[in-house]
């Protein structure tokens, strides 16, 4: 086993472990993060075969974009930030773990290219680059469902406003910026001429 | 780098092109309109369909008289006859149900908005791009563009509990069948190389593909397949969601996608996969007879109409299926063509039936009253006889009672499941019928025999006594002249199956 497939096997455990602890784990939060431990996994995977962008493009979308899911949990599902602070030292550890498993996973890939692993048999043409080809092919060969994809995500906006928008309620503390900026200084100061007065 | 590429052919896709558009340009128009001149949103909507329609008509082979298949987008589009004629029924459908919809929007302000027309479009554009899909990325983008609409107008109601709930199941339900849709796909990719659907059948037919990997993709496929139609083991969603969504996403979503549905399952089995049918035949058969046994079964019980009509579509949908187990036997597709445009044939009289059904309720609910459980049809002969005789020929026809469009769907099925030599089949689909004709029946009991609960006179305008009238006098019509439909998806499957 040469060790390049070492690395496959190691970071195919870890994602498979993550996964299962997604969906067994009870507390949403280790759900959360282990669900980001699992994409960056992914992205080690991805690397792996040479697809550099891919793998950059889950980390930063996907962990972006699952923090965001993170809070999204913690506020939906109505949990006491107070009781969240007190369980910090209970959640330092497990966090504390999976963020060095992490840096090693990246420490792994720097050093493989120290180590002169030698390259994947279908390895690509050197000059070519991944990102060049990606973009290149969404907006020639793919560019009728790369459109359509841009149409759902305006259906997720719709969609969003549609059903959390209730309108502009009267009884709430609101300024309209448009007439805002209108404001003259006669609207808001009046002077007003009084006898001087005289001891 | 770009030596390669030529600007695609954007003619076959007009119809398309010309939606999306009209849908930006209603989202913007809803801004300048107020709550009270809605009617405007809504006639745009239906002159954009029509629009869509005339485009769709004069770019086909009915007009242009060559029936020979376009791709384009690097054959990620495909426009055969089979999508222009599925096509022209889906307009024609949505164009219906907007109509329907139309009393039961205006007594409800909080679901009249833009957005639930642009929604609708953008639904029906998803649906388009599925009929016309010849390659897994397109037929899953067309799937999700079709089924996010649909998510958010089941709740868009967001006083009733029962609506919240739908649409969470519906979501949920829905984001697992694209899980397994897309874990299947992937592995078929992994099996042959390619996601363009006509490559992956050339692949198949010369062989020298992994069979391991193959069998896994083409289970998980036909499971999310089997979500997206509403079959057993996978139906679970179809009852709760047509419950708890208001009537006329129901109407929505118990009609139109059904043919766009129709369409991906002969684009991916029939098109795709059609060197597997010996594997993917006995697994929709087994699924087809379990949906026609508890579809109807359950449906007994039901008191809520809408309930009901849920678990007949599950049964319709099971029966849909035979017509396209039988295409192929023993590696012989001589029949096909005509199986599969039975299968056509049942798909469009089922939706034309489900769109009169749901009207039916539509027409009798008004503001604060959904008529929506079984009670609410006693005594609807008393109310109003032209209105119960109309329901009493769409459960008729649901039924499959002789001389309705329904009989004739169903026969034409059963004649090529014979044919395929699956006699048991027909048996056991003659028999879960008879059963089925049950529950239809007590509909018309309860109209002729009970006495009414209320005896408010119906309301309703004159557009939609008419078309609900043409749609129920259609369902018998298309009964004695069935030939002119069947013709129509014989010749189209003809052309497109080549």
């Amino acid at each position: 086993m040469d060790f390049q497939t070492l690395v496959f096997y190691f970071l195919s455990a870890i994602l498979v472990y993550a996964a299962l602890r997604v969906i067994t784990a009870r507390n949403p939060v280790h759900a959360v993060l282990h669900l980001i431990l699992a994409f960056f996994t992914c992205g080690g995977i991805w690397a792996l075969l040479q697809a550099e962008f891919l793998a950059i493009a889950i980390i930063l979308v996907y962990v972006g974009a699952v923090m965001v899911l993170f809070l999204f949990v913690v506020m939906m599902l109505d949990i006491n930030i107070d009781r969240l602070r007190e369980g910090f030292w209970n959640y330092l550890p497990l966090g504390a773990i999976l963020g060095l498993v992490m840096v090693w996973e990246m420490g792994m890939v720097l050093i493989s290219r120290n180590l002169q692993v030698p390259a994947a048999r279908a390895a690509v043409a050197s000059g070519v680059s991944n990102t060049r080809e990606i973009g290149a092919l969404m907006f020639t060969d793919f560019v009728y469902p790369f459109e359509l994809a841009s149409v759902v995500l305006l259906v997720g906006m719709i969609a969003a406003i549609a059903l959390t928008y209730r309108g502009r309620n009267p009884s709430r503390k609101y300024t309209d910026p448009g007439r805002q900026v209108f404001v003259k200084a006669k609207d808001r100061l009046r002077v007003l001429q009084m006898p001087v007065e005289k001891d | 780098m770009f030596d390669h590429f030529v600007v695609p052919n954007l003619q076959p896709a007009a119809s398309e092109i010309f939606l999306l558009v009209m849908a930006l340009a209603i989202l913007l128009i809803d801004l300048f309109v107020k709550d009270s001149r809605r009617t405007v949103i809504f006639a745009l909507s239906v002159l954009t369909l029509l629009g869509c329609a005339v485009i769709q008509y004069a770019g086909s082979a009915f007009v242009t008289g060559v029936g020979e298949t376009t791709y384009t987008f690097s054959n990620m589009f495909v426009d055969d006859l089979m999508s222009d004629m599925l096509k022209l029924f889906l307009y024609l459908t949505v164009i219906i149900v907007l109509f329907y919809s139309r009393a039961y929007l205006v007594d409800r302000s909080e679901m009249n908005k833009g957005e639930y027309y642009v929604l609708l479009l953008l639904a029906t554009l998803g649906m388009m791009v599925m009929i016309s899909a010849n390659s897994f990325v397109t037929v899953y983008i067309g799937i999700e563009l079709l089924a996010l609409p649909l998510y958010a107008m089941v709740a868009m109601n967001r006083q009733s509990l029962a609506a919240s709930e739908a649409a969470m199941k519906y979501f949920i339900l829905g984001a697992l069948a694209s899980g397994l849709l897309l874990y299947g796909m992937s592995m078929i990719y992994g099996a042959t190389g390619s996601l363009e659907i006509t490559a992956i059948a050339e692949r198949l037919a010369n062989g020298d593909v992994n069979g391991n990997l193959l069998a896994f993709g083409l289970v998980f496929l036909i499971a999310g397949l089997a979500f997206k139609l509403g079959i057993v083991p996978f139906h679970m969603w179809i009852p709760d969601v047509y419950h708890g969504a208001p009537t006329s996403v129901t109407l929505l979503i118990a009609s139109a996608p059904k043919l766009a549905a129709f369409a991906i399952v002969m684009r991916l089995l029939v098109n795709g996969l059609h060197p597997l049918a010996g594997d993917w035949q006995v697994m929709l058969m087994i699924m087809a007879v379990l949906s026609m046994a508890i579809g109807n079964l359950a449906a007994i019980v039901q008191t809520n109409i809408k309930r009901m009509l849920a678990y007949s579509a599950i049964s319709h949908m099971g029966f849909m299926l035979l017509g396209i187990v039988s295409g192929v036997v023993d590696g012989n597709a001589r029949l096909a063509t005509e199986a599969y445009s039975s299968s056509m044939f049942y798909v469009i009289s089922y939706v034309l039936m489900s769109l009169g059904a749901f009207g039916m309720i539509l027409l009798l609910a008004r503001a604060g009253f959904e008529a929506d459980t079984l009670d609410d049809f006693k005594g609807l002969n008393q109310r109003s006889p032209w209105f119960a005789a109309i329901m009493m020929m769409l459960m008729f026809s649901m039924a499959g009672i002789p001389f309705f469009v329904g009989f004739f769907a169903k026969f034409s099925v059963l004649m090529f499941v014979i044919a395929a030599g699956h006699t048991w089949l027909a048996i056991v689909a003659v028999l879960f019928s008879l059963i089925g004709a049950f529950y239809y029946l007590r509909v018309v009991k309860l109209m002729y025999f009970d006495a009414p609960q209320d005896k408010t006179p119906i309301v309703d305008g004159p557009d939609m006594r008419l078309l609900i009238s043409v749609n129920g006098v259609a369902v018998a019509a298309l009964g004695l002249f069935p030939q002119f439909i069947m013709a129509l998806c014989v010749i189209s499957l003809r052309y497109s199956l080549g």
